[in-house]
């Protein structure tokens, strides 16, 4: 049933799938090691990936012809956009439940609610802007700039498809991934975030800002995760903004965190394996439909498993960092 | 001891809504001085303390550091005035090891290195006489190593004034004398301590002046060696209080509950309890003494059924129905309607029994609301037993309404042995019940417990001052590392004979006998 070719291929749309779920995991990891349980991550996504759709239509639709493109821009400005559109997701998120101290869980799903709603509408709106029959909106000139991979991987026969195949949005995951881990194993300001999450009130007494901390680290990693929105559109989905095309991703999203146990470098597996299970039903020949959706459910499953099994060890680096979710009061006794 | 003032505060005050905290306080610590800052509970010793170390700001007063005016607006300002606060509840994080978290927080341009950072502490854990694992992570550590972290922590900050909060609360008495120890060499190192306390006898031990505190504002601050416990008792307190505890003759004891051969495992598979067995009788206070965490805990769970026991029987006599019951074969609440009643303050002082968020009222109905018929809970019936108890425990609080959480410490206590005395037990286990209480509040305990035993309840009191368990209880049942290494009588028993039960080390012992 698998033979080498096939294999090969499995293990780049592997990777593929995985790449949407890593960002969106790196960031999740950052956001909630600073003790934020930013559920709204799956509206992040959504609304990473219209921002980016939006600066690359206006950018195309700005330019008499598709031929004058500047690569350069095109890449740009919809990084920009994303860049702002999911920052000012994180700010939100933040305010409310950093700030004014609202309900992380309660914050999240209605940003996520939110998220969600305003990728459609903006999707939509695109959608009768360009006056297509279609329910999608195109942006294959811009995506291909994303999706442009190193011109001769094509030669290198198995290695080049495996490791090479890809646009650049796919290493910067892989490379973010493993800052992130860096950041958070080596460095002092790792250091100070695990505290923060871990313990607010004694990394105040230390003299580390709490309120600050929270902000950055929720910032970044809404940054980070929705790149993973862009990504989706841009390069796994040729340019196509379709809505709710992006499904549950944001969700699986936030089981890798669990199953990469907060370790993004653990996390870059995790999201490779995640991708092979989301798409493994397609590699299995004659499943009927109604058993192609039990195969979708394969990441959460091993999600409930990994949750059982480091809840059954019991090993304290392996619980999530212990006020998350909760919000920090100084003045209280 | 040089006589130049490390740090002064003059006229601080400090309230928190309509509540003074602190009114009008002064004080002034030299260098190479121990002061202590003695007080009741609710005192503000705690709160005039945060103050110096940038938790609080004060409303009014000014703080002179090294004869200079300084603002001390956050943990950051205070470290650069080199003052280090080792508070009561500790500030660590559970999944960092020790090194991690003494050099939390810290922001200088050497670059960041663990390895170094373990070789400066372990440099500073020599230089003071410290014992401490720098890898060890801090969630596998005792109460007391912690407090060593803490202590490294500030020292490592380059503090030269160390703020410690009641340390002592939760140390055994050899881990108290290391301390001390320690605290010496930092005077000897020309640092300034300041420790907050309200045991009296510690105080004389290791301070130079004694700085009281009543009721938020200041009393008085005198020499250590020109005063003694009852002068310092009376500034502390405003009133003369009995040193004598009050211990009635028991009252025609009956057998209500016998233990045989009681052993129990912890989680993690360690003996926690090893064939103990014991009788508590009606109309008794059995004391239990031992080093924390020698299994007193697991003992009054046992017999309240929140343990696994792996052998061995508790075998409770019914004076109801004149029955012998074995409570292993019961579930809790069975227990508790035989009347076994448990009150338990455990270390953190908060939790345990408690719902913090909730009122007096509605912790009073945690006992209660199973008792009615209606599908509404009875409100009134609780709420007249919260008044009750705050009324004759003298607890301050602004009314039955008011969250538990919102209490301090010893009126949260309180709360807690008022609701379990107030069920008419018929066997009362009271562990730790005057953890951290002043003086007034803990008699007023004892007179709870006496009360109890002369109507005929069998009390089993867990404590930690031997004095008071001496004074206090008819029996003391002495455990050491899960067994009964003795029980005395309490009238006859001296302290030095049950230290030595507490502390005797079995282990090396059967060790020894093995080799013959």
């Amino acid at each position: 049933m698998f033979n080498a070719v096939t294999l090969i291929t499995f293990l780049q749309r592997a990777i593929v799938q995985g790449i949407p779920i890593l960002y969106g995991s790196t960031g999740e990891i950052l956001t909630e090691k600073s003790g934020n349980l930013n559920l709204g991550i799956p509206g992040i996504m959504y609304v990473g990936g219209i921002s980016g759709v939006i600066g690359a239509f206006l950018y195309e639709e700005s330019l008499p012809s598709r031929d004058m493109i500047n690569p350069f821009l095109a890449v740009f400005i919809p990084m920009i956009c994303t860049v702002i559109g999911s920052m000012l997701m994180g700010l939100l998120y933040c305010f409310l439940t950093t700030t004014l101290r609202a309900n992380q869980n309660v914050t999240g799903l209605a940003m996520t609610t939110f998220g969600v709603g305003f990728g459609n509408f903006f999707g939509a709106s695109l959608v009768k802007l360009t006056g297509s029959d279609i329910p999608s909106v195109s942006l294959t000139a811009t995506s291909k700039f994303f999706k442009a991979s190193l011109p001769f991987a094509d030669n290198l026969g198995w290695f080049g498809k495996i490791f090479l195949s890809y646009g650049f949005m796919t290493y910067l995951a892989i490379i973010i991934a493993v800052i992130a881990a860096i950041f958070l194993k080596k460095t002092r300001g790792g250091l100070h975030l695990r505290a923060v999450g871990e313990n607010p009130a004694t990394a105040d007494a230390v003299g580390i800002s709490v309120e600050k901390s929270k902000y950055m680290a929720t910032c970044i990693g809404s940054i980070i995760a929705g790149m993973g929105g862009l990504y989706y559109v841009m390069d796994y989905a040729c340019g196509v903004w379709s809505n709710e095309g992006f499904g549950d991703r944001g969700w699986l999203a936030i089981a890798l965190v669990i199953f990469a146990l907060w370790k993004p470098d653990i996390g870059i597996l995790g999201s490779i394996l995640f991708g092979g299970l989301y798409i493994v039903y397609l590699f299995i020949p004659g499943l009927a439909l109604s058993t192609q959706e039990l195969f979708k459910m394969l990441p959460y499953i091993v999600t409930i498993i990994v949750l059982i099994v480091t809840s059954m060890r019991k090993k304290r680096e392996h619980q999530p960092p212990q006020s998350l979710g909760l919000s920090y009061f100084r003045e209280e006794r | 001891m040089s006589n130049s003032p490390a740090i002064e505060l003059k006229g601080i005050t400090k309230r928190f809504g309509t509540v003074i905290a602190n009114k009008n306080v002064n004080l002034v610590v030299n260098k190479g001085e121990i002061l202590a800052v003695l007080g009741e509970n609710g005192s503000g010793k705690t709160t005039l303390m945060n103050m110096i170390s940038g938790i609080y700001y004060p409303d009014e007063g000014q703080i002179f550091v090294d004869g200079k005016e300084v603002l001390i607006r956050s943990p950051k300002d205070a470290f650069k005035y080199k003052i280090g606060m080792i508070h009561q509840h500790f500030k660590l994080v559970d999944v960092f090891n020790a090194t991690e978290n003494i050099v939390l927080g810290i922001k200088d341009k050497k670059k960041y290195n663990l390895k170094e950072a373990e070789k400066e502490v372990a440099e500073i854990t020599h230089k003071y006489g410290f014992e401490i694992d720098p890898k060890k992570k801090i969630y596998e550590m005792s109460v007391s190593e912690k407090q060593t972290v803490e202590i490294i922590k500030v020292l490592y900050r380059g503090a030269e004034i160390l703020i410690l909060d009641e340390p002592t609360a939760v140390l055994t008495p050899q881990e108290t004398e290391k301390l001390f120890n320690v605290l010496r060499r930092m005077r000897e190192d020309n640092k300034s301590i300041i420790i907050i306390t309200h045991k009296l006898h510690e105080v004389l031990e290791i301070s130079d002046r004694v700085t009281v505190l009543r009721k938020g504002e200041y009393i008085d601050t005198v020499n250590t060696k020109q005063t003694n416990e009852s002068e310092l008792t009376e500034m502390m307190v405003g009133k003369k209080v009995s040193l004598n505890i009050e211990r009635t003759e028991p009252k025609n004891p009956e057998d209500r509950l016998r233990v045989n051969g009681l052993s129990c495992k912890s989680s993690d598979g360690r003996q926690v309890l090893d064939n103990v067995s014991f009788t508590a009788r009606s109309g008794e206070i059995l004391g239990i003494a031992g080093i924390a965490g020698s299994g007193q805990r697991e003992l009054l769970e046992a017999i309240a059924g929140l343990q696994n026991i792996s052998s061995g029987e508790i075998l409770y006599n019914d004076p109801k129905k004149n029955e012998t019951v074995n409570l292993r074969d019961k579930t809790p609440v069975q227990i508790r309607d035989l009347g076994v009643r448990l009150s338990f303050v455990p270390e953190d002082r908060l939790g345990m029994g408690l719902v913090g968020s909730m009122d007096i009222t509605d912790n009073m109905m945690l006992r209660s609301y199973k008792k009615g018929h209606s599908f509404f809970v009875d409100r009134k019936k609780p709420k007249n037993l919260a008044e009750d108890i705050i009324k004759s425990l003298e607890v301050s609080t602004p009314g039955t309404s008011t969250p538990v959480r919102r209490l301090s410490g010893g009126n949260v206590q309180k709360v807690l042995v008022g609701r379990e005395i107030a069920l008419n037990p018929k066997l009362l286990m009271a562990a730790y019940p005057v953890r951290g209480l002043d003086i007034n509040s803990s008699y007023l305990i004892y007179n709870l417990l006496n009360k109890q035993k002369e109507n005929g309840v069998a009390v089993i009191f867990v404590g930690e001052d031997l004095d008071v368990l001496i004074e206090l209880c008819d029996r003391i049942m002495v455990i050491n590392s899960g067994r009964v290494t003795g029980i005395v009588d309490g009238r006859t028993a001296v302290k030095e004979e049950i230290g030595l039960l507490m502390t005797k080390n079995h282990e090396t012992e059967d060790d020894a006998n093995g080799k013959e």
